[in-house]
């Protein structure tokens, strides 16, 4: 299904659970290429360096520093590769902690099969992935308070637009869905959804920089 | 296996004291430490007359302030009750000291200030300063020093670590006053009692301590660190134990419960799920409790239908508020459309979104499951009509229900909380 440049599309796994791995190998195999996996984080940086992989699938909480210390280390010598957060926890110091290190969606790890490769294929095109509950911590996060000043309006609220359509991701819609529930195209969606994504990477509003700084990930 | 018994860190079980009459300090009726509060319930006579005594007998070399701080070392402190002993009164002090000086003034005038006199005053400030250093602390923490150190508690009680900044006045203030003390009473016996002697024996008093303190640091510094790994080790070691206990308790109980029933993949789904939840919330959640929050209701709601329909319930919340009647109703509904959802709609997962804005509260509760025909079953099930939205009507507000056989359903509540808006949904809903 997931077809770009005529290739299927390549992917490296980085998790410190074997077992966890080979599941995702084989339930993958069908619709991508899986053309490495790590279980350090050292591991990982040399390898993904080494195999350039069109997209990265990165566990939250790994030993030496999780996947935040890959991402660090690979963002800017290797921005070509794309990189999709799976992790077990919801907990949204971690997604938000990866998401502002640059990671460009983030799904949990009870995730399906087809739904995994869908986020995979859709992070590889350049677009974001969002679980429900990362949009509703983003409404949370965005939401206007009185009370904080907003120190750049581009880059620290919502529009009302993406607003919306971050409240049906959350109910649990579909990109098409979504696209027709509004009477707007996919591509709108998901541009809406990428400019969502700079804003929670870029924003200095203060609900974004605590959960960010709050916890050194593990 | 075993699981460690939490170690009640440092908390002294007082053996229950038979009724006798023992003479103690007692917590309220306190100005200052609450000897003569205890000396007057002890020998039955007016608290007053036990104060002004005291007060008098300053005078008398400074027995009075002797015999205070010799009975503030003794006495232990009354064994704390339930209820908070009264503050001390501190404006209760003024007329006492206005006595005090008193009685003191008119003893200098009488004999002429005697040398005796004045020595009885330099020992009472010694014993009051030592008796800061000592006795200041509480009887359980005193009890937990000998505990670290039994064989010299009194070191601990100079090195513990707890409430530094207490620490730190007591053994100064302290200090400062025996100190002063000593000086004195060496000022007064040295012979020709000459400003420049006084100046000598306080050089050589100032190089008498140092040399204790070489001698003592390294012995102090061992004590020091002893203790705070010690308290650290403690500390680790409850930790430890309060994991395993919830590991046993629910980790290792569902494991068990899993592998009993093996064959049942929905009961296995079930247990797996319930075990996941409560890991998480063990994990990351503050607790709150499900009566008073709007979050935690719509998640214990959530809860109570992943346990018993065996599917996955998707809740995101967005901001929260206080729960009231109305707040409970919406819960109750929304409730009952995750219920509808698990039963009729065929699927494994269900989303449920409640967003908490200025005016209004809405709940959305999807399924991508069969779907059905509105027109045909509003009339027929009760649950629909009763539960949902009968329920949001009676409350002041609205219930949506969109389905289409085949591609799913979702249930919509609204909820107005503001009076304005209240009004406006109830125009809007005719």
């Amino acid at each position: 299904m997931s077809e770009t440049e005529g290739g299927r599309l390549r992917v490296f796994l980085v998790d410190d659970h074997a077992m966890f791995r080979a599941g995702v190998r084989a339930e993958l195999g069908a619709h991508v290429d899986v053309i490495g996996e790590a279980g350090t984080v050292p591991e990982a940086i040399s390898k993904i360096a080494a195999g350039e992989p069109d997209v990265v699938l990165l566990d939250v909480h790994m030993p030496e520093g999780g996947g935040r210390a890959v991402l660090d280390a690979m963002r800017r010598s290797h921005p070509q590769v794309r990189f999709l957060a799976l992790s077990v926890s919801d907990a949204a110091e971690d997604v938000i902690g990866l998401i502002r290190a640059g990671a460009r969606g983030y799904v949990t790890k009870t995730i399906s099969p087809d739904e995994l490769a869908a986020a995979i294929k859709r992070v590889a095109d350049g677009d974001a992935v969002f679980s429900p509950r990362l949009a509703g911590f983003v409404l949370d996060a965005f939401a206007s308070r009185p009370d904080v000043p907003v120190a750049d309006p581009e880059l620290d609220q919502l529009t009302n637009r993406e607003r919306e359509v971050l409240r049906l991701l959350a109910r649990g819609y579909a990109y098409k869905e979504i696209a027709k529930e509004l009477y707007i195209s996919i591509k709108t969606v998901e541009t809406h959804v990428s400019n969502v994504l700079r804003k929670l990477q870029m924003s200095n509003r203060y609900e974004l920089s605590r959960w960010a700084a709050d916890r050194r990930l593990v | 296996m075993t699981i460690g018994v939490p170690d009640r860190g440092g908390v002294i079980t007082t053996a229950v004291t038979p009724p006798t009459r023992r003479l103690v300090r007692p917590r309220d009726h306190r100005i200052i430490a609450g000897v003569a509060a205890g000396l007057a319930e002890h020998l039955g006579v007016p608290l007053l007359a036990v104060r002004i005594a005291l007060v008098v007998l300053l005078g008398f070399s400074g027995l009075g302030l002797l015999l205070y701080a010799a009975f503030w070392a003794v006495l232990p402190q009354q064994v704390p009750t339930g209820t908070a002993p009264a503050r001390r009164d501190v404006a209760m002090l003024l007329p006492f000291a206005a006595i005090g000086l008193g009685v003191v003034l008119l003893q200098a005038l009488v004999f002429k200030n005697s040398v005796a006199g004045t020595v009885g005053w330099l020992i009472a400030v010694v014993a009051v300063g030592a008796g800061i250093i000592w006795h200041q602390s509480d009887p359980s923490r005193r009890g937990q020093w000998a505990g670290n150190l039994p064989q010299t508690p009194w070191l601990a009680a100079v090195v513990a670590e707890s409430d530094r900044r207490f620490f730190l006045f007591r053994f100064v203030g302290g200090g400062v006053l025996v100190a002063t003390g000593i000086i004195g009473v060496v000022s007064l016996y040295a012979p020709g009692g000459s400003l420049s002697a006084v100046f000598n024996g306080v050089i050589f008093a100032l190089v008498g301590l140092l040399g204790v303190g070489v001698v003592a640091a390294p012995l102090i510094y061992r004590m020091f660190n002893q203790l705070r790994a010690e308290r650290e080790g403690r500390i680790r070691e409850q930790e430890r134990a309060e994991v395993a206990a919830m590991i046993h308790d629910q980790v290792l109980h569902t494991l068990a419960l899993i592998q009993r029933n093996s064959a049942d993949i929905k009961e296995v789904q079930r247990l797996a799920r319930g075990q996941e939840r409560s890991l998480r919330n063990w994990l990351y959640k503050p607790t709150a409790s499900p009566t008073e929050r709007f979050a935690a209701a719509l998640e214990q709601a959530a809860a109570e239908v992943e346990d018993t329909y065996a599917i996955s319930v998707e809740t995101v919340v967005v901001g929260d508020t206080e729960c009231d009647e109305r707040v409970a109703a919406l819960v109750a509904a929304a409730r009952e459309a995750l219920v509808n959802a698990a039963r009729h709609a065929g699927v494994q997962t269900v989303s449920l979104y409640a967003e908490v804005e200025a005016d209004e509260l809405s709940v959305f509760v999807r399924d991508r499951g069969a779907g059905f025909d509105i027109k045909g079953v509003e009339e027929s099930r009760h649950g629909v009509r009763g539960s949902i939205i009968g329920r949001m009507k009676r409350h002041g507000g609205k219930a949506e229900i969109r389905s289409t056989p085949g591609e799913g359903t979702e249930v919509r509540l609204m909820l107005p909380t503001t009076r304005e808006s209240m009004t406006a949904g109830k125009e809007s809903a005719r």
